[in-house]
């Protein structure tokens, strides 16, 4: 399995920085500390054996029972041996993540996207606005406190 | 931004000593939302220096629905239904994505007739949705027989989804485990009518186009994108393969039991806006060729998973047995809880790669409801395209990647 490889390689590369993995139906997701995220993408693209050439998407969850509520989750993909690995970063609203567009100029709107949904922000975004709700809107929707429903003050 | 004026070139034009310190100003040109060309509402805002395009700013959001929270608040099957109307043009692909991603979850069996009738309906969802791009992206060109042949084409296909699950467009007909309801009698017929006529059909669009100078002069050398920008933008689908670069899903991490198809990947060289344009053609002719073996080697057998927990009970059986109409009844009102996880599934959809994730805290809800829709990454590429090229090729490149809004702000 890459993702197992990827895992061993990535331990040897960088001790401090993973800090969980876990497996479910075949997929492996690798925990890394939020400060490395961008580094630790920079080594999985440009490995010559792991070669994850490809951002799928980046996308946030909400935990708001955790002490660091939000987790923000890369899906990678790499174009040469047609695997997958997830990455994940825990963060809170006021630590900011560093950004991997300089990685793959395509993080842009996905970071921004979360941004705009949970309020995650990332350092080093060219430009970190809203992207699908209005640029007045305060509040962000896909928070798990954010209410399905709400009484309209109009 | 501000450019130098330079005339000393331009015959008969004898340029004034101080001409180089004319500068020009640029102009800030909105186009959009509410646009004919735009394909929805997309909104752009667009720097021009005279005809060139200096900065292009997409503008996306104004379709934007709250799919992803609705979907959070609902049980599994009843947020199926929402992934039909992201990508309307597609929503079979959606329907089969979100439910190959609960398989998954739920680590779930799919009876062989059923993996092959999500196939077939699978690659004429691709059909009906290149037709749509086809028509529109021809008619934004200037030509406008095209919207009206792809529309009367896509009309078939439509008729099939009513056949199915008694509706045109969203028919939710692909549900977890299976089908809704076994393959109707009348597809047989209809598919094969789909099989003898659209390929000369297809043959008349390129006749039309391909060769067409007006087309050629519209779209060479348009909207070119190297492999390697195209990889880094994120692009995948045919915008991808229209770069050179030959990775598709169903090939790569074939699902629904693709791996059984043979079909060829077709491949462009120059990444413009013709080559995108002769890679989805070709695409047209493979997904018939997998139409056709999927018609001819249909497995007999049952159309869903009928030994789960998970899924609703057969139909006969509910009138008939106590726990299966209390089974019925607890799927329908609780829905099921599959166990605590994250799942992510990707299949190839006529724009791209569609992504779902999903995370499940063991509720009957699922926790995270995430998709990654092809269109949302193709059009974050548009300024790449078009940005340093002429004003008029804009729509030729808008056409050309193949958005639909309802998929990009979900």
């Amino acid at each position: 399995m890459a993702e197992e490889i990827a895992a061993g390689i990535l331990k040897d590369k960088f001790p401090d920085s993973i800090l969980e993995l876990s497996y479910f139906r075949g997929e492996e997701t690798i925990l890394v500390k939020r400060e490395d995220i961008a580094e630790v993408c920079l080594f999985l693209r440009d490995h010559p054996e792991l070669q994850f050439n490809y951002l799928t998407e980046v996308c946030g969850v909400d935990f708001p029972e955790r002490e660091a509520r939000f987790e923000v989750v890369y899906h990678l993909y790499s174009l040469k041996t047609y695997k997958r690995l997830r990455l994940k970063v825990r963060t809170e609203e006021e630590k900011p993540v560093p950004s991997v567009t300089s990685v793959w100029p395509t993080a842009n709107w996905h970071e921004r996207e979360v941004y705009d949904m949970f309020g995650v922000r990332f350092s080093g975004h060219p430009d970190l606005r809203r992207i699908l709700m209005p640029e007045d809107f305060e509040k962000h929707p896909l928070r798990k406190d954010f209410p399905l429903f709400e009484e309209s003050d109009l | 931004m501000s450019t130098e004026l330079d005339l000393s070139g331009e015959k008969g034009l004898e340029a004034p000593s101080k001409v180089k310190d004319i500068k020009t100003k640029t102009m800030i040109l909105n186009m959009g939302p509410q646009h004919p060309a735009t394909h929805g509402v997309l909104r752009l805002i667009m720097e021009l220096d005279g005809e060139t395009v200096v900065r292009c700013t997409p503008d996306v959001g104004y379709l934007h629905t709250g799919i992803e929270k609705t979907a959070e608040n609902k049980t599994y099957y009843k947020a199926l239904p929402l992934t039909d109307r992201m990508d309307y043009l597609a929503p079979m692909m959606y329907n089969l994505c979100y439910c190959l991603a609960v398989e998954k979850l739920l680590d779930l069996e799919v009876p062989p007739k059923a993996q092959w009738a999500r196939v077939m309906l699978a690659e004429l969802t691709r059909l009906a949705s290149h037709l749509v791009w086809l028509g529109t992206h021809a008619m934004d060109i200037g030509a406008m027989t095209m919207f009206f042949y792809c529309f009367r084409e896509r009309e078939k296909i439509l008729e099939i989804y009513e056949t199915c699950g008694g509706q045109r467009m969203m028919s939710s007909y692909i549900r977890f485990g299976g089908l809704y309801e076994d393959l109707p009698l009348e597809l047989d017929r209809m598919v094969k009518e789909i099989l003898d006529t659209f390929p000369d059909k297809i043959n008349d669009y390129e006749s039309l186009l391909t060769t067409n100078r007006i087309w050629l002069n519209r779209t060479k050398g348009v909207g070119v994108i190297s492999a390697e920008d195209a990889i880094a933008c994120g692009l995948s689908g045919p915008n991808l393969r229209g770069s050179g670069v030959k990775w598709d899903v169903r090939k790569a991490n074939p699902y629904s039991s693709y791996e059984k198809f043979d079909f060829e990947v077709p491949v462009g060289k120059n990444g413009d806006v013709y080559d995108r344009y002769l890679v989805r053609l070709e695409e047209m002719h493979q997904s018939l060729k997998i139409v056709r073996r999927a018609l001819e080697g249909m497995p007999e057998g049952s159309f869903i998973n009928q030994n789960s927990k998970y899924l609703l009970p057969p139909r006969e059986e509910i009138f008939t047995s106590m726990e299966a109409l209390i089974h019925h009844f607890k799927v329908v009102v609780d829905g099921f809880r599959p166990p605590t996880g994250e799942v992510f599934q990707s299949i190839e959809t006529g724009k791209g790669e569609l992504g779902f994730y999903l995370v499940s805290d063991g509720s009957e809800k699922p926790y995270r409801w995430r998709v990654r829709a092809p269109s949302f990454v193709n059009v974050s590429a548009l300024p790449k395209l078009v940005e340093g090229r002429l004003f008029a090729d804009v729509v030729a490149n808008i056409g050309s990647i193949d958005i639909v809004l309802g998929e990009i702000d979900r």
